[in-house]
């Protein structure tokens, strides 16, 4: 024992030897609640938007500075990396969208009851996809791909 | 100071001036605030860049030149950038052991943010003013 805080661990177990207390709640073994996967998930697009929002100054400025440099930023765009952060963002910008008319609702007192927490939380997953589905379909009906 | 013994406070932390309410509830109402103005503004966004899928630098400037256009993109930059430091401030806040540390990367954080928005800001301006 090293830190007084470790006596707090140190219990008996039903055949009398002692035993360190395991931590509670168990990491490992924990059922994940929806909600809390959401939670994470929202604060985690959030911070992707934000890196996402160099590729709003670069495209802006480009546009801003002539065809050529614009082309530039059309081109890497077009590359695997650049279609990656492209469709990334889309996803990101959705999910925290979706999410943040949920914590609106919340802040408003709508929907806190347990089933329709739960469901609400289901919807936004699924109305990130859907979106997400929606708007690069488009694109590559558009653009054949 | 006479408050009519209805703030919850403790003397010591009132002395230290301690205590929730500094400047959180301005950053809880302004995230809110911000967030409420990004859902029509990303929407718009994402709807004009569909509508110019595959098009040429001329085009895209001919679009942020129109006035309407102009203000809904200075609006979304500012709504952005101003979100995102907020947002990005509970992170740091959450996550950063030390206050000169967890300090020193908000400001930084935020400096970014400022410089990175005018920028932003000031290639529209560039735009509106080559076409009027």
């Amino acid at each position: 024992m090293n830190d007084v805080r470790d006596a707090q661990f140190v219990a008996k177990a039903s055949d009398g030897s002692t035993i360190r207390r395991p931590l509670s709640p168990h990491a490992g073994i924990y059922r994940w609640p929806v909600t809390m996967a959401a939670s994470i998930m929202n604060r985690v697009t959030g911070v992707a938007l934000s890196v996402g929002l160099l590729l709003l100054v670069w495209w802006l400025v480009a546009a801003a500075s002539g065809p050529a440099p614009f082309a530039l930023v059309q081109e890497f765009l077009h590359t695997p990396l650049g279609l990656l952060m492209l469709v990334g963002w889309t996803v990101a910008l959705f999910y925290h969208l979706f999410a943040g008319l949920r914590h609106l609702a919340w802040d408003m007192g709508l929907g806190f009851a347990k089933p329709s927490l739960n469901l609400i939380t289901w919807l936004v997953f699924a109305a990130t996809a859907g979106a997400t589905v929606l708007v690069w379909g488009f694109a590559y009906a558009r653009l054949g791909g | 100071m006479n408050d009519g013994g209805k703030i919850m406070r403790s003397q010591l932390g009132r002395a230290r001036g301690l205590g929730s309410a500094k400047s959180g509830i301005e950053h809880w109402w302004t995230e809110r605030v911000s967030a409420a103005a990004l859902v029509p503004l990303s929407l718009w966004f994402v709807f004009s860049v569909l509508s110019m899928l595959g098009t040429d630098q001329p085009v895209v400037a001919a679009w942020a030149a129109r006035p309407f256009n102009a203000a809904l993109l200075l609006a979304l930059i500012l709504m952005g950038f101003y979100h995102a430091a907020l947002g990005l401030q509970v992170v740091l806040e959450d996550y950063i052991e030390g206050a000169a540390l967890r300090t020193a990367s908000i400001l930084g954080v935020k400096g970014a943010c400022l410089l990175l928005g005018l920028m932003a800001a000031l290639a529209v301006v560039k735009l509106f003013l080559a076409a009027h």
